[in-house]
């Protein structure tokens, strides 16, 4: 059995694990309809599925106040109801749409109790990278034949910056698997946090112009297996936001101070680092120039 | 000697095939001058001796005529043919201590005689560091013969690879070679009986510093006594006495001779010394207790010394020494390294020298002893202390949860408001669940998507990706600089370096307080704006497919530029108005 799953496990199998924003904030300001985004989506899905018969997909939302596993194509409890099929919904994704709907309902219920607060409309995505990168971790002890995973975030709700730390330590984490993690953000913005996930770990970042062709960007750029991107020519940014959110304020600074033991970012002098408890001397310079010890983290764009 | 001076009569020829010019060589400390006795000829010669870099004669001897060729900084030799050797070797002498005390005293060259002349040494660490760097070699050629810069001016922003060189070659203490001097075979001729030893100023430092008692005895008998050669004679004979291993021919000698008996009994200086030492140790330190470890008659004991064992027979030690002793002599010493200063090669200097260092160590050791015991007696054993609280600030690494924790409630203590967003909240999912009903109920938009959207995002993808390989080549890594053409990446590269060399010379400049900051003030904005034309020409020569991304490049420098020439002008606005402002005061009022 190891021996043909070995033959049939070539390299451009792919385990494609799909972060999916589904950020009511985000849906309800966006110009493009949720159910337009997901047709895209499922098609596109339908697409990565039809690659090659291995491949495997996995899709995880990415809410306002929580996330959750909704589909995996491994599972065997995915069918559909009849109903799904006769509309012209790929049979699979009947159990999506359905697991889909509860999370949203839940999300909203978790909201409710946590009560709103003044933050940015950000979506939970270092929870969902985390379940992404736990799923992967779980293929990769499953023995030595596996899919190549990678993730894709389709993003469209801005940073949260008092996720900084958490979304870094999970690009790391990516970084060390060697699990690139792809990025399509459809948001107003720009997302440092995804044009950095993509830059450390050697993944693809873009930002479709026009959402309403969405499927095509898709199935062009993030179709491509890991194997075939060693000779498929795919745009890359110019440049990288490398802002970071300093540690006490959660604000996304690009000039700040370092703690020079825990390399904590600070948007002001502090006697103190919060992270480690470091004490910092007043140095001389610091009397002469303040400016001067500052580290510049410039955006590149 | 710096009144001294040497006349000779030489032919001066500039080439070996040169048959040569007759006339007077003078030498003098500074330099040395050649005269020709034909007043109309023009070989007159001046060199500097700071200038000559070596001097080669041909050999006593040869069928050569006496030729003294002297080979200056530059590469240039000139060959002075001598009437006779005895002429040419004082002048070989003559040249060669004036050489010597140029390089001695570099440092009061380079202080005495301002700013042109440099000492030797620095001199060739400049060369040196130009030859090395061709960056710095282009910059040099450009400001410094191009008269912008001075040379020091130059060399004032490099004072650290020039000092880095400086401090590497001096100060280090020499130190001993590591070679026994017992290591030194006598040869032999093989024919008669005779045994010889080299002796070295070296060596002969080395045995002072590992013999107190063979330097106690120079100083006694030399030259009181007996010559110095009288004196190494009997120190060798006592040495051949050990190598032979015949304690009783040794004891015999040492019996009839005095002075022999010296070299041969143990070391009394050292046996002091060493006495000294074993008060110092600490009493509790049971060196008896070792004792039952003895295996020194055990077979195959011993340490090979010249072939045979070297095992420590109980009678008549009195003049034997073990390879041990000789070894921990040894090491002490060359631990210590070269106390002294003294490079004499006046035996007696060294001795004395050497004498004076160990009466200072002594007294300071003997200032310590009663500190010492002092300290002894009042310290405990280390081991049955308690532990000492060292100065250490501990590194408090927190509960990772506290902080992970601290963060959510930095949300949470957030204010908040927002009754509209509450509000919006339910409207949101609202739209979403609908949305999602939506397609449930209709499902995937049909047609997905148009034709003409897919082929706009096509064209568009073709063109971003076009554009950005362009832009950033196809390698992401490979910058923009390295898809120009050779010469004008370097032109690129090397305008750049030489703003910074400009602009740093500029900014220094600042506030200008002398005259003489003003001109070089002045020279270097005519330099840089020269440097800024060339941009601007360089910018206009490239390809036009490269020209936006060169401009690019090129801007930062302009902008570096830009300010300098603005601060310049506002500086020489400020000071001409000051001026006239200070003469306003001397004036009255109203006059022009």
């Amino acid at each position: 059995m190891a021996s043909v799953a070995s033959k049939l496990y070539s390299d451009d199998v792919s385990l494609l694990v799909l972060l999916l924003d589904t950020n009511p904030f985000f849906w309800s300001s966006t110009s493009i309809k949720f159910s337009q985004f997901l047709s895209h989506v499922f098609a596109f899905l339908n697409a990565v599925l039809g690659l090659n018969q291995l491949n495997q997909v996995v899709v995880i939302a990415t809410g306002y106040s929580s996330c959750d596993y909704i589909y995996d194509s491994s599972s065997t409890s995915n069918h559909g109801s009849l109903e799904s099929s006769r509309i012209g919904l790929p049979a699979l994704f009947g159990s999506l749409i359905e697991k889909l709907e509860d999370f949203i309902t839940k999300d909203e219920e978790l909201i409710k109790e946590e009560e709103v607060e003044d933050r940015i409309a950000s979506s939970l995505l270092s929870g969902s990278l985390s379940m992404a990168l736990c799923y992967i971790q779980r293929v990769f002890r499953s023995g030595n034949i596996h899919p190549q995973p990678r993730i894709l975030c389709l993003q469209g709700s801005p940073d949260g910056p008092e996720q900084y730390v958490a979304v870094m330590n999970s690009i790391f984490s990516a970084q060390r698997l060697m699990v690139p993690i792809d990025s399509c953000y459809i948001g107003a913005q720009n997302s440092a946090f995804l044009q950095q996930a993509s830059y450390i770990t050697g993944g693809v970042h873009h930002t479709p112009k026009q959402l309403d062709g969405l499927f095509q960007y898709l199935t062009t750029i993030f179709a491509t297996d890991l194997h075939s991107r060693s000779f498929v020519q795919l745009p890359k940014p110019v440049g990288v936001d490398f802002r970071a959110s300093c540690f006490c304020h959660k604000k996304t600074i690009d000039m700040g101070y370092i703690c020079s033991v825990c390399l904590s970012i600070f948007c002001a002098h502090h006697k103190k680092c919060s992270t480690c408890g470091s004490v910092f001397g007043q140095s001389k310079l610091d009397d002469a120039s303040p400016v001067s010890n500052k580290k510049r983290k410039a955006p590149e764009t | 000697m710096a009144g001294l001076q040497l006349e000779k009569r030489v032919k001066y020829k500039s080439s070996v095939k040169d048959p040569g010019t007759p006339g007077i060589l003078r030498l003098r400390e500074v330099m040395l001058l050649f005269v020709p006795e034909d007043p109309k000829s023009d070989s007159k010669l001046k060199v500097q001796t700071q200038n000559i870099k070596s001097q080669k004669s041909t050999k006593e001897g040869s069928n050569k005529p006496p030729w003294l060729n002297l080979t200056n900084k530059q590469g240039r030799s000139h060959i002075f043919e001598f009437e006779n050797y005895q002429d040419m070797h004082a002048c070989r002498e003559f040249i060669a201590k004036a050489l010597a005390k140029c390089e001695e005293e570099p440092k009061k060259l380079a202080v005495s005689t301002s700013a042109e002349q440099l000492s030797i040494a620095d001199l060739e660490l400049r060369f040196k560091l130009l030859r090395e760097n061709s960056e710095l070699q282009r910059l040099h050629k450009q400001f410094v013969e191009s008269k912008v810069l001075t040379e020091d001016e130059f060399w004032a922003t490099r004072k650290k690879l020039l000092g880095k060189d400086s401090i590497r070659k001096s100060k280090q203490q020499v130190g001993l070679k590591s070679m026994m001097v017992s290591g030194i075979k006598p040869s032999t001729d093989g024919r008669t009986n005779r045994v010889t030893f080299n002796l070295t100023p070296e060596i002969i430092f080395q045995i002072f510093a590992e013999k107190p008692a063979v330097r106690q005895a120079f100083i006694n008998y030399v030259p009181s006594k007996m010559t110095e050669k009288d004196f190494w004679t009997k120190y060798f004979r006592a040495e051949y006495l050990y190598s032979t291993k015949n304690t009783a021919v040794a004891a015999a000698e040492a019996a009839e001779d005095e002075e022999l008996a010296v070299f041969l009994k143990p070391d009394e200086i050292l046996a002091r010394e060493t006495r000294q030492k074993i008060r110092r140790v600490d009493p509790t330190l049971d060196m008896e207790a070792d004792q039952g470890d003895d295996y020194t008659h055990l077979m195959d004991h011993g340490i090979q010394r010249d072939g045979t064992s070297d095992i420590v027979e109980p009678h008549n030690d009195q003049f034997k020494r073990s390879l041990v002793q000789d070894l921990n002599r040894h090491a002490a010493v060359v631990l210590e390294g070269r106390s002294i200063d003294v490079e004499s090669e006046d035996t007696r200097t060294v001795a004395e020298a050497l004498m004076r260092v160990k009466q200072v160590s002594k007294a300071d050791s003997e200032a310590n002893q009663e500190r010492l015991e002092r300290i002894s007696r009042v310290a405990g054993m280390e081991d049955l202390q308690a532990p000492q609280n060292f100065p250490l600030a501990l590194l408090s690494i927190k509960d990772p949860r506290d902080y992970f924790e601290s963060q959510q409630g930095n949300i949470l203590n957030e204010p908040r408001g927002g009754g509209g967003l509450k509000r919006n909240i339910h409207e949101a999912y609202e739209l979403l669940k609908a949305s999602i009903l939506e397609i449930k109920t209709e499902g995937l938009c049909d047609p997905l998507i148009k034709p003409e959207v897919a082929l706009e995002v096509f064209s568009s993808l073709t063109r971003t990706i076009s554009t950005a390989k362009n832009i950033i080549g196809k390698n992401p890594r490979e910058s923009f600089l390295d898809r120009l053409p050779k010469p004008t990446k370097d032109q690129v590269l090397h305008h750049w370096t030489s703003i910074q060399e400009l602009l740093r010379h500029f900014w220094s400049s600042y506030p200008i307080t002398t005259t003489y900051l003003h001109t070089k003030v002045g020279k270097l904005k005519d330099a840089m704006s020269n440097t800024y034309s060339q941009l601007e020409a360089m910018k206009e020569s490239v390809q036009s497919d490269l020209r936006h991304q060169v401009s690019l490049l090129v801007r930062p420098m302009q902008q570096a530029l830009d300010a300098a020439f603005q601060h310049y002008e506002a500086d020489l606005q400020r000071r001409t108005t000051k001026s006239v402002g200070g003469g306003g005061g001397e004036r009255p009022n109203g006059y022009v």
